[in-house]
């Protein structure tokens, strides 16, 4: 029993983890219909930001902010003006096709210009492990589940209960009234890959101590996003939450009980039985658009 | 302008001399590289090309094998067996005097025949029992075999740890089925009973899961078979679900690389070492002296296997007296290679009919940081 919970925990951190990415994924879908493809190199990235500060003399805490400003301004502002608005004109194929294009491009990048080896990360939580009711829990694990609850319960609140969050609601269902009703709708869609930006360097921040910083961690975490935020609802924010949290349990619990060799192919499958008995996630909705 | 003039004619005379070094055979030896330089395999494969451009710079420096200067080219497999192979053709179609790499076994295994059928010795890196067992009478190990490290590994931990169960942590490809199996075998014939199997998947990230599987089969041992980087993530892993059982493995679990990315994970971590900077032969200690200077980093094993691939082309080509890539191949069967006569081969080596290796090791442990020495073991047949 006590393992099992113990597989429960670390399943919902690394969840929190495919979370908080799935999130950003969903965001961008809902207030710019974009496929963002280079995802998992979003979040592969700002750790490299935080190693070259962390290089340059910084200390860790400085390196985190300048990695999170870093992120937000290049993977933010930069992404949305230099490849989103030109591309998005031209329909949301060509810009997804160009978002894969970016993830190679960024991928590349790092290889050729930091390293292609493996980099240690530092962690914010100690390495160390509590002993609660019989189960040994990690400190890392227990900080991931924090921060993760913090930032997901901080979005919602500045969504929901806010003026500017409102806007940007607004400006997600139905650009054309909001711009009609005063709402700044270009700034709103700014706002949601500021935000992003965020979100992908606190992934980052949190998921290097774990994967440790390499330039090919794109790879799993792009399909682990795309997949939870279909499975959840690629429409709903709280469905890239479920999405995630549910595919983190899933793949742990299935290489504990079900088979390590084939651990790969069960979030796969998930997908595939959601996309056939339930194609607009398990939270999302059916999307309509007037044509 | 005296000083000038002296210094100019100092530098010519140097030209003239290191051109004429070079100039009394005529020839180049090309030896040509293929290995890992990106992908799961990086650390596997920078750290034999560095131990290899170290080793031609030092040779050439020297005036060259036979005054013949080493040219070496590199090529990326980016850990892709199917890369791995057309970087070797394409390597071989220009007739190199021997091929290097790669490093992982499962493109070795795909290069061997074609090295095989243009002639061309291959020295490669690949530590998979079944590699040397093909009778491709061209294919060389810079490493020891499974079929000589897992036994060396079951012996001390059915006699010297005292375990009868052991959990199994490997990576599912060429190189972890191989000691795997070898494993396996070996455990079987001293009664270490096996209580977890656990195959993990090469470049995998995620280890929380195998690591809790393994802690639940509450194990005497944890014998861990994977490559680099995964070894590092799952002695964090371990550490993390307070896995309290001893972590046994081999070279890949405690080289360099791996100490500087799992940190404290790796602390008490043991394993049977084939080749190791820290191990207490003045030789190697004054190699990683200069690879360190070099190159700003301490290097693993791969490190020193690219270094020692070149040496045994050095030392074969000068038992021939002759460059002869054609005989390269039976100059090294047979071949003992020792340091007096050959410094840069840094220890005493063997190299049998199949292209294996028979060579001292030594049983390492992590010790605050560091990889320590606690035996040393002798070859296998004095």
């Amino acid at each position: 029993m006590a393992n099992f919970v113990a597989l429960l925990i670390a399943g919902l951190a690394t969840g929190a983890l495919y979370a908080l990415a799935a999130v950003g994924f969903t965001l961008l879908w809902q207030t710019s219909q974009t496929i963002n493809f280079a995802q998992g190199e979003f979040v592969m990235l700002p750790a490299f930001f935080m190693l070259a500060a962390m290089h340059a003399g910084l200390p860790f805490w400085a390196a985190i902010l300048v990695g999170m400003a870093l992120s937000m301004a290049i993977l933010g502002f930069a992404f949305k003006r230099l490849l989103v608005d030109p591309m998005l004109q031209h329909g949301v194929l060509p810009l997804a096709i160009a978002t894969m294009a970016l993830s190679t491009f960024l991928k590349e990048s790092v290889k050729t210009f930091y390293s292609a080896e493996a980099s240690p990360f530092p962690s914010i939580a100690p390495d160390r492990d509590i002993h609660l009711l019989g189960v040994s829990v990690s400190w890392q694990n227990i900080a991931v589940l924090g921060v993760a609850i913090i930032t997901v319960v901080s979005l919602q609140f500045l969504l929901n209960r806010t003026r500017t969050g409102r806007q940007m609601q607004a400006a997600a269902q139905n650009p054309t009234v909001a711009r009609i009703l005063g709402v700044p709708v270009e700034r709103m869609i700014l706002y949601t890959f500021l935000i992003n930006g965020a979100l992908v360097a606190l992934t980052s921040l949190l998921i290097s101590p774990i994967y440790l910083a390499k330039f090919s961690n794109g790879d799993t975490l792009g399909l682990a996003a795309f997949i939870a935020a279909i499975v959840g609802g690629f429409n709903q924010i709280r469905g890239a939450i479920v999405g995630g949290l549910l595919l983190g349990i899933v793949d742990n619990l299935s290489a504990a009980y079900v088979s390590t060799q084939y651990r790969g192919a069960v979030p796969l499958c998930l997908l595939v039985v959601i996309i056939l008995f339930k194609p607009n996630g398990l939270l999302g909705r059916a999307e309509e658009r007037t044509v | 302008m005296r000083n000038l003039l002296a210094s100019a004619g100092v530098a010519l005379m140097a030209g003239a001399f290191s051109a004429s070094t070079f100039a009394q055979s005529g020839e180049t030896i090309n030896l040509a590289d293929v290995a890992e330089l990106s992908g799961s395999g990086a650390t596997v494969g920078t750290n034999w090309k560095n131990g290899i451009d170290l080793a031609v710079d030092e040779i050439n420096a020297k005036g060259g094998i036979l005054g013949a200067k080493i040219i070496v080219t590199h090529a990326d497999t980016q850990s892709n067996a199917g890369v791995a192979k057309a970087q070797a053709q394409k390597a071989l179609d220009g007739e190199p005097y021997a091929l290097l790499g790669p490093g992982y076994s499962g493109s070795v295994k795909v290069c061997a025949p074609l090295a095989a059928e243009a002639g061309i010795v291959e020295i490669m890196g690949g530590e998979a029992a079944e590699l040397t067992k093909a009778g491709n009478k061209f294919l060389f190990r810079t490493s020891f075999g499974q079929q000589t490290s897992m036994p060396k590994i079951a012996k001390y931990i059915a006699e010297d740890m005292k375990a009868k169960t052991a959990a199994v942590v490997w990576v599912n490809n060429d190189f972890g089925k191989g000691g795997h199996d070898t494993i396996l075998k070996e455990f079987a014939a001293r009664d270490v009973k096996v209580v977890a199997d656990d195959s993990t998947e090469a470049g995998q990230a995620d280890f929380a899961a195998d690591a809790l599987k393994v802690k639940a089969s509450n194990p005497d041992v944890v014998f861990i078979y994977l490559n680099e980087e995964e070894s590092a993530r799952i002695l964090k892993e371990l550490r993390k679900a307070d896995v309290k059982a001893p972590l046994v493995g081999e070279t890949t679990l405690i080289g360099q690389k791996v100490i500087e990315l799992a940190g404290d994970a790796a602390n008490g971590a043991l394993a049977h070492v084939g080749l190791t900077t820290d191990a207490p032969i003045p030789a190697i200690k004054a190699f990683r002296d200069k690879f360190v200077a070099r190159y700003n980093y301490v290097p693993d094993h791969n490190g020193i296997k690219g270094y020692l691939s070149v040496y045994m082309i050095k030392a074969a080509t000068e038992k021939m007296g002759k460059l002869d890539s054609k005989n390269l191949a039976a100059a090294l069967h047979g071949l003992t290679i020792t340091p007096d006569k050959e410094p840069g081969i840094l220890m005493e080596v063997t190299i049998d009919e199949n292209g294996d290796l028979d060579r001292q090791s030594f049983l390492g442990e992590v010790v605050n940081g560091k990889q320590v020495i606690k035996e040393v073991l002798p070859k296998l047949r004095n």
